[in-house]
């Protein structure tokens, strides 16, 4: 029988090692924080810098995936990725993380800007170095600031677009920062066993769980009155606002039925389920939301 | 191995197979790349407008 490691990767598990689900959200935030930046570049320019920006944000997945092949291997979500099912060898992933983000920034740098560029290096190291090396098996904050490396793309697509930082892009960071701790805790109360399995020291996991869910109201909280604050600093229209409050009404409701919840066991965690898909609806909505404010009410 | 199933590829002919499809995708890639190279150098010098 063949060894899959000794033979040449598949390319359809290259693809895989780019974690091409978190991609489709990290190419929509930051094609949104290009079109809802006051200058438009050509068309080709943006094209390319949210091409550069999937790039790197794939570059980041398979370094990921690179460094955290023995978690995967531990828990059922991910144990048939390429890296622990071994059909890609380390040394193959290795190179090919490294080299499309290497490849990812010196694009951006000669299509776009220097700035964007430089973005664009720090949320790829960011992710890398900071969240998966440092934070992840370190500590339950790690997706508290682990989250700003998700947050990078609307800042490094409107930069792409402008080529400065100004007050609406690092607000849109500050909510994707703060949209990730009652996103990603929804999740990781139900793959709880997932995580202790492989001793990542996940919020519900060291604090337990009604204490991860009093604090998914708490950020919920918070990240629904940041979604709004554009708003009435005048820096979106009503569009925009009355989406955001909507919204965050919905998000906040649904984390208070987080916290009402009494449930340990995953298939009684269905408000949890629920929180978890509407996040991601969430972030699409209110997304859209602020390119269709900034395009009819401009 | 029941009727109708497919033989398992000798290994000679999978690493031929694999490295023919990803030679393949570097050709599309690479051609892409060139085409896009020559959009941004057009918009860079202004010639679109």
């Amino acid at each position: 029988m063949t060894n899959p490691a000794a033979l040449p990767a598949d390319w359809r598990d290259l693809y895989a090692l780019t974690k091409p689900g978190v991609m489709r959200l990290v190419v929509f935030t930051a094609l949104c924080g290009l079109l809802a930046a006051p200058v438009m570049p050509p068309a080709v320019i943006g094209f390319t810098a949210i091409l550069c920006i999937a790039l790197g944000a794939g570059a980041a997945g398979a370094l990921n995936q690179w460094y955290e092949v023995d978690l995967d291997a531990k828990m059922r979500r991910t144990a048939n990725r390429p890296l622990p099912a071994g059909r890609v060898d380390p040394q193959t992933a290795l190179h090919f993380g490294v080299g499309l983000g290497a490849f990812s920034v010196i694009f951006m740098g000669f299509a776009a800007n220097v700035l964007a560029a430089v973005l664009l290096a720090a949320s790829i190291l960011f992710y890398v170095l900071i969240y998966t090396v440092w934070l992840k098996r370190r500590t339950a904050q790690n997706i508290v600031i682990g989250g700003a490396a998700g947050a990078f793309p609307p800042l490094v697509g409107w930069v792409a677009a402008t080529g400065h930082i100004s007050l609406l892009p690092v607000l849109l960071f500050a909510i994707i920062f703060l949209w990730t701790p009652p996103h990603f805790w929804a999740l990781s109360l139900f793959v709880r066993s997932d995580y202790a399995a492989a001793n990542v020291p996940m919020m519900p996991v060291v604090a337990g769980v009604q204490s991860t869910r009093r604090q998914i109201a708490v950020y919920s909280v918070i990240m629904a009155v940041a979604a709004v604050a554009p708003w009435p600093l005048h820096l979106t229209g009503a569009i925009y606002g009355i989406a955001a409050a909507l919204l965050g009404a919905v998000f906040v409701g649904l984390s208070l039925v987080v916290l009402a919840n009494q449930a340990t066991e995953p298939k009684l965690m269905k408000p949890e389920k629920r929180l978890f898909a509407f996040s991601i609806l969430y972030l699409f909505v209110l997304f859209a939301a602020l390119v269709a404010d900034r395009w009819l009410l401009a | 191995m029941s009727v109708g199933e497919k033989a398992p590829l000798p290994e000679e002919e999978m690493i031929r197979a694999r490295q023919k499809a990803r030679a393949r995708i570097t050709a599309w890639l690479l051609a892409a790349f060139i085409v896009l190279l020559f959009f941004i150098t057009i918009a860079k010098t202004g010639l679109h407008r």
